[in-house]
């Protein structure tokens, strides 16, 4: 007799602790889970790496103010080491297995190029933090991407130029997708904007030194140079221009964004001009300027918690996920379509890259605008006038 | 793009030469490096390019707490150390291996550096200040301007040669060492320490290294991936000028430089890196003791 | 019937893959056949490579190059627009013998481009032509100066997928069509046609198996092992070294190129990442690992390896695992892992290096000698 009713308070006890848990489990929220491909080491560490920790501290931000709508973020971060192939498999892998809702990154055009379709087939919202214009042109309808237009970079160079008078430019840029692509905007506009270039070449991404070639844009007589790289050129050039006597105003791209190029620049890096973000000199914007609160914020987060300069790239990532966020909040769901059209139909949302403002037929939604034009005084940045 | 603007005026010309001979300097002080090693084993080392950065980065690390001079010289001791450390771990085992499998170890040991400073130091680009002057302040003559940079790391090219070239010729330990790469069996036989020797020449290696990495830091920037580029030049300079043979090396930096420079100001600037691609294939094949080097080198007809 | 048990395996390792096949997709794990096709792909020019390295004992550090001729060319050549010169009369002929064909690329433009089999058999040729070309000078070389040459082969390679626009220099060529091998087969990366593509991914790789394995066992297989063994003994014996050495790096390049080719077309796209000397490091590792002259070593380790590669198992570790494993097995293990000594013979071997009777295996070629090696007595 007791022992039967020991077995039957046994089996009661599993029976309710069964259901509380049951219940438990019914009340949690199933989280969003978001999927990220980094180039965190690779040849474009440089990109991936700032990438991947923005990422992962604003997920934490996010999922410390209670998540989404209620919903915890969960980030799955994936290292492709800069290589498409990598960035297929991987890609593929967070589509079909974790079924992610949306897929951050990859860093670098050529990546993005390789996984396009794969999202685009499978449904899956793609926001890329790489460049290339053929990312959104033609439009797929699940891909988007957050850095802005090179071409925009450009035309807002080419406007500088003009107003200071010059005609004639030299450009070199690196030989990685980045500097690739600027190269060819910068030759497809310059004749609209009236500037003949007398000279473009590509050098290699781990040149050693860039005297040779800028001796052969100084044969050239030009009023101006345009570089179009990231790291570790950037810096060279200033140095090097200054060192053969090359005295003439040096344009940087939008790759310029760090204060650290600055510093390797030493006194040559003073003059340079170039269009950024406003990440940069968030201090300096004023008070009404609508993406100030956001750009301290991300700076200050970065900054304190990693110990190292906020950079632009970064801030590609953090666009990212801000727009997916959005997306989800105002299409209330985390349905992989409803989220796309609430995406696609985002407008003047503030982002560290500038103010997005999205259509069906354009999926990157940064116009010129979302450049403000640089200089370096006295190895700071500042805003040219 | 049509070739480059004739090379008009003088100034122009010396200055082409001057950026020939900034990159050839560099591709000199890491060929020298490869040399010492090879002296004492006929190992081509592949790591050799790992020592210049990890030189170069522990030394920028260093400066934040001590002067310039000091950071760089025990940037050299410790990296020093590292190659001595290295041998000892990894070549030493791998007594009776052919040489060829030693050099794939070296390039695993390569990749393991600098994964490793991937994780030590970051992916971030840093240099060192310039030893003398800005990274403005040029030199002129005849109407054209070098870095005293440059100046800086031939002249440490200069002083690191001309201290091996007598030390492997006259000196007891020298000698020692280049007889254990013509025959390990007889040096031990004569009472030679080989196994010391080599160790010795990877740490001299690597502390040269260190040095050249310091050195070439302001006008190179340094990335904890620049090793591999550099070893890849540094080999083929090595090659061309002879292996074994530094004031050789030092001429085929100097020349490759040139060449490279002279191509690029002619043509587009994406020829530039075959350059020395093609020249060290043709060197493999049609003459591997290099421009300087003697004929007897290992028969390089496969019977 | 000896004939018939060396292809047992061939026979095994097909059992395992269609089991395999059956079990995903029962479970509906199929996606794991993503990576194993990819790796599959890789592995044919692992067992090019074991062909070169452990039977003919010459080493590449350049693999990866005819890897990247065979993916570029038919990258190229399926992807290039010939809508502009529909009018000249090149154009019209190549139309007219069905090597050109009209379709319509992802976007819905026309385009008209070379069907994928012209491609195929143009990114082949053109390989084992280079091959040819390339180790005519290169397989006379001895040692070092043979791996620093075929690492200068993978270097110029790199810099003209880098720099040519026609190869779409740093970010490669994407929006590659399927390689339609017959009506309904075709070498596509897409769902639909997962298990398709396992399937023929394997079939290939079978088929490279069985040629090697006949290959090792035929006169060919064996003139090549005593040239290993004893170069100038094979020589003095009439063994014409330099032609099968020859014959044997241009062979490891076509599978090379196979396997580009195929894999370019099941990922849709290609990129200069895969012609890296870390790229060609990788292979050699693999190679290493598996058994310098034991093709099912390499294959297994090329599967397994690749599959966690590019399953993100390393993280981002990736590079220095595979330098890891390269070092630790050259120290230990030269012989490979599925040919390690037995543990006490291996700490007797380390020891017992310097003093023995044994002759030293000819040093200036190869890296291990199957069955001889000085020190503890192996597999």
């Amino acid at each position: 007799m007791r022992k039967q009713l020991v077995k039957v308070t046994g089996i009661l006890v599993l029976a309710i602790v069964i259901a509380i848990s049951g219940i438990v489990k019914a009340a949690d929220e199933p989280t969003i889970k978001v999927g990220a491909i980094f180039a965190v080491t690779g040849g474009a560490s440089n990109l991936g790496a700032p990438e991947a920790k923005t990422a992962e501290m604003l997920v934490e931000k996010i999922n410390k103010e209670g998540g989404v709508k209620g919903h915890k973020v969960e980030l799955i971060v994936k290292d492709s080491g800069s290589k498409p192939e990598n960035a297929i498999s991987l890609a593929k892998q967070l589509i079909e297995e974790d079924k992610v809702l949306a897929i951050i990154g990859p860093s670098t055009s050529g990546e993005t190029m390789a996984i396009k379709n794969i999202c685009q087939e499978g449904n899956t919202i793609l926001l890329s933090c790489a460049a290339a214009e053929d990312i959104v042109n033609p439009v797929a309808s699940y891909v988007f991407k957050t850095p802005q237009k090179d071409s925009d970079a450009v035309r807002r160079i080419f406007q500088v130029m003009k107003a200071k008078g010059i005609t004639k430019i030299g450009v070199i840029t690196s030989n990685d997708g980045f500097g690739i692509a600027g190269g060819k905007q910068l030759a497809k506009l310059a004749d609209l904007a009236g500037i003949t270039i007398a000279i473009s070449e590509a050098y290699d991404k781990q040149e050693t030194d860039l005297t040779g070639i800028l001796t052969k844009v100084k044969g050239k007589d030009v009023n101006a140079v345009v570089n179009w790289s990231i790291v570790p050129a950037q810096s060279m050039v200033a140095k090097n221009m200054k060192q053969i006597g090359l005295d003439v105003p040096l344009f940087q791209s939008h790759g310029y964004g760090n204060i650290k190029y600055v510093q390797q620049g030493g006194e040559a890096a003073n003059g340079t001009i170039f269009p950024c973000g406003r990440l940069l000199i968030a201090e300096l914007l004023p008070d009404s300027n609508p993406q100030k609160a956001l750009l301290m914020g991300y700076k200050k987060d970065y900054e304190s918690r990693y110990k190292e300069d906020a950079s632009t790239f970064g801030g590609h990532a953090y666009d990212a996920i801000l727009i997916l966020v959005e997306g989800v909040k105002k299409a209330d769901s985390i349905d992989r379509d409803k989220v796309r059209d609430a995406i696609e139909n985002l407008k003047g949302l503030v982002g560290t890259a500038g103010i997005f403002n999205f259509s069906s037929s354009d999926h990157n939604g940064l116009g010129m605008d979302a450049f403000e034009i640089f200089t370096v005084k006295d190895g700071k940045f500042a805003i040219y006038k | 793009m049509c070739p480059g603007g004739k090379k008009m005026n003088l100034p122009q010309v010396v200055q082409y030469c001057f950026a020939g001979i900034t990159v050839g300097s560099i591709y000199a002080i890491v060929a020298i490096g490869f040399n010492i090693i090879y002296n004492t084993t006929g190992i081509i080392n592949f790591a050799q390019g790992e020592f210049l950065i990890v030189g170069a980065m522990t030394a920028i690390s260093l400066n934040h707490f001590v002067p310039l001079p000091v950071a760089i010289l025990l940037a050299v001791v410790i990296t020093t150390l590292l190659g001595g450390l290295i041998e000892l771990v990894f070549i030493r085992r791998a007594q009776n291996a052919s040489v060829l499998h030693l050099i794939v170890i070296t390039i695993g040991i390569s990749i393991l550096m600098r994964e490793a400073m991937l994780h030590i130091w970051d992916e971030k680009v840093r240099s060192l200040p310039y030893f003398t002057g800005t990274g403005v302040s040029t030199i002129t003559i005849f109407g054209a301007h070098i870095s005293p940079q440059v100046l800086w790391v031939l002249g440490v090219s200069a002083v690191i040669v001309m201290g091996l070239t007598p030390f492997f010729r006259f000196t007891l330990t020298g000698r020692a060492m280049r007889a254990c790469a013509d025959d390990r069996m007889a040096a031990r036989l004569c009472g030679i320490n080989d196994k010391w020797m080599v160790t010795l020449s990877f740490m001299l290696s690597a502390g040269i290294g260190a040095l050249a990495g310091c050195v070439i830091s302001p006008v190179t920037q340094t990335q904890y991936d620049m090793g591999a580029p550099l070893a890849i030049k540094g080999f083929t300079v090595a090659i061309l000028g002879g292996l074994g043979n530094s004031m050789a090396a030092v001429v085929a930096g100097l020349l490759l430089g040139l060449v490279e420079t002279f191509v690029m100001s002619q043509f587009d600037v994406a020829y530039k890196e075959a350059v020395s691609i093609v020249i060290l294939l043709l060197i493999l094949v049609f003459r591997p003791s290099g421009l300087f080097g003697k004929h007897e080198i290992t028969a390089m007809r496969a019977v | 019937m000896t004939q018939f048990r060396r292809y047992i395996p061939v026979i095994a390792v097909i059992a395992a893959v269609v089991v395999l096949q059956v079990v995903l997709s029962a479970t509906h794990a199929t996606y794991y056949m993503t990576q194993i096709t990819m790796s599959a792909y890789y592995a044919l020019v692992v067992i090019g490579l074991c062909l070169l390295m452990g039977y003919a004992g010459q080493v590449s550090l350049g693999h990866a190059g005819f890897f990247a001729i065979g993916g570029y060319t038919t990258a190229v050549l399926t992807t290039l627009n010939l809508l502009p010169y529909r009018d000249t009369p090149l154009v019209k002929l190549c139309s007219s013998l069905g090597l050109i064909f009209q379709r319509q690329d992802i976007y819905g433009a026309d385009i008209l481009s070379f069907s994928p089999w012209v491609a195929f058999v143009a990114a082949l040729l053109l390989a084992v032509i280079i091959a040819f070309l390339i180790g005519l000078p290169v397989i006379r070389l001895k040692g070092h100066y043979l791996a620093m040459a075929t690492l200068g082969f993978g270097l110029i390679i790199y810099r003209i997928v880098l720099g040519g626009s026609i190869f779409g220099q740093a970010d490669g060529i994407s929006n590659i069509p399927p390689f339609m091998i017959l009506d309904g087969l075709q070498v596509n990366g897409r769902v639909p046609y997962r298990v398709m593509n396992y399937y023929i991914a394997w079939s290939v790789v079978a088929a490279a198996m069985v040629l090697a394995i006949n290959l090792v066992g035929s006169r060919i297989g064996r003139a090549l092992r005593s040239i290993h063994e004893n170069e100038e003994a094979a020589h003095s014996l009439g063994v014409d070294t330099y032609r099968y050495k020859l014959f044997i790096f241009v062979l490891s390049a076509l599978f090379a190129a196979v396997g580009g080719v195929l894999l370019t077309h099941y990922n849709g796209s290609i990129g200069p990442s895969e012609v890296t000397v870390m790229k060609s490091v990788r292979y050699l590792v693999i190679v290493a690992v598996g058994g310098m002259a034991n093709l099912w070593g390499a294959l297994f380790m090329g599967i397994i390896l690749n599959f966690l590669s590019l399953r993100g198992v390393f993280g981002s570790y990736d590079d220095a695992v595979f330098a890891i494993i390269l070092i630790v097995i050259m120290l230990f293990a030269p012989q490979g892992l599925l040919r390690m000594p037995r543990l006490p013979a291996l700490w007797h071997g380390l020891q017992a290096r310097e003093d023995t009777a044994k002759p030293v295996p000819s040093e200036v070629e190869g890296m291990a000698v199957p069955q001889k090696q000085s020190g503890g007595s192996n597999g």
